[in-house]
């Protein structure tokens, strides 16, 4: 498969790559790597501490919600709605914890692929909607968290629709694509 | 904000005492706190290491390049962004690592531009117009190659892994636009709050 080895060769060379190039171009250009190197990432510690708060805020929060079976019964309820439009009740857990955990999301997506024919719908449909995801929650903590921002203003509200968008999207593709 | 953490927490000890869960919602707590200082330590490391290359490409001229290149597109989208600032290099390789499927250097990068907008923010507390695209386009989660998937996938034996790449590069393309449009949308709808001086204390 040609397409399979060209991806793996750009997933294997991306990150070496533009760290070639940085360097590369930094050494011609007369920069002193290595003290701009330390300069820069003296800031690392400071920022990463910052973040400590906002982030035990959203995720005892999250683990708590995982914890408590809320997201279990809510796809049993909605289970039946969701059946008519081509979303298998399997999937729904994972349309939920995409947004809220990355790590929950993949064990999720681990899951549905080996309790379902590996080829089946299902399967697709949860390749597409956990490849299309973003932790929103986690990047909204710890990139307003960083900087000490308190007050959000719309940004849930985007980053939810945007999630909702994709979710909704992925069913319409993967029924166009594999039905 | 805070009516979505008191919703989130209310909910599972709702769930929790219908379930008979509650014990491990309480014991919960203790193991989020775990993990948070477990995201942090591992970030610290990333942080450091990418902030350091960043400082590299900064000075190089490397994110000066790439914010002339990107100004036009950039002014449609951060209108309050000074013309050729390195704040609009910070967010196109903040953008280009994403694409890349780089998530360990996407954070460094964008949390770096996301204090490039910190600086020209004028309350400090609030998230600015700027502020709240940036996050929008991170939150999208827009990639080229859904990587992660594709390794699961083939680890499981299915017969053509790659044959997701383009709906999944449809969904996330179009639920980034959305996410900007939406962002841009949302900004007209809830203006920032001016805090005004108050001038009729006589």
């Amino acid at each position: 498969m040609y397409l399979r080895e060209i991806i793996d060769l750009l997933s294997l060379w991306a990150l070496p790559a533009v760290i070639l190039i940085i360097l590369t171009t930094a050494i011609l250009r007369k920069v002193p790597i290595y003290e701009s190197f330390i300069e820069g990432a003296k800031d690392g510690i400071k920022v990463s501490i910052n973040i400590i708060p906002y982030l035990v805020a959203i995720i005892v929060a999250i683990s708590m919600l995982r914890a408590s079976g809320a997201i279990d019964s809510l796809s049993h309820f909605l289970a039946p709605l969701l059946s008519k439009i081509h979303m298998p009740a399997d999937v729904l857990p994972l349309a939920f914890v995409r947004s809220l955990s990355g790590s929950a999301a993949i064990g999720i997506f681990s899951d549905i692929v080996s309790n379902n024919d590996i080829n089946s719908y299902t399967s697709k449909l949860s390749a597409i909607m956990l490849g299309s995801s973003e932790t929103t929650f986690y990047v909204l903590t710890v990139y307003f968290g960083a900087v000490g921002i308190k007050k959000y203003r719309y940004a849930i509200l985007t980053g939810i629709s945007a999630d909702l968008i994709g979710i909704i999207m992925s069913v319409i593709v993967a029924n166009w694509f594999f039905t | 904000m805070n009516y979505i953490w008191y919703f989130l927490i209310v909910i599972s000890i709702i769930f929790g005492a219908i379930n008979g869960t509650l014990n491990d919602v309480a014991n919960a707590i203790f193991s989020g706190t775990q993990l948070s200082v477990k995201i942090v330590l591992t970030l610290i490391g990333i942080m450091t290491f990418w902030l350091g290359i960043m400082k590299i490409a900064e000075k190089s001229g490397i994110v000066e390049f790439i914010a002339k290149l990107l100004t036009p597109i950039a002014k449609l989208i951060f209108p309050d962004v000074p013309k050729n600032s390195s704040v609009i290099g910070d967010i196109a390789m903040n953008f280009s690592a994403n694409a890349l499927g780089l998530a360990n250097a996407a954070t460094p990068i964008g949390i770096k531009a996301m204090e490039g907008l910190q600086e020209i923010n004028e309350d400090k507390e609030s998230a600015s117009d700027s502020m709240c695209i940036l996050l929008a386009m991170n939150t999208a989660g827009f990639q080229l190659i859904p990587a992660t998937v594709i390794a699961i996938l083939a680890s499981n034996g299915f017969e053509n892994p790659t044959s997701v790449i383009v709906p999944t590069l449809i969904v996330t393309a179009t639920a980034f636009i959305s996410a900007i449009l939406i962002a841009k949308l949302l900004g007209k709808i809830f203006p920032p709050i001016i805090k005004k001086e108050d001038n009729n204390v006589s």
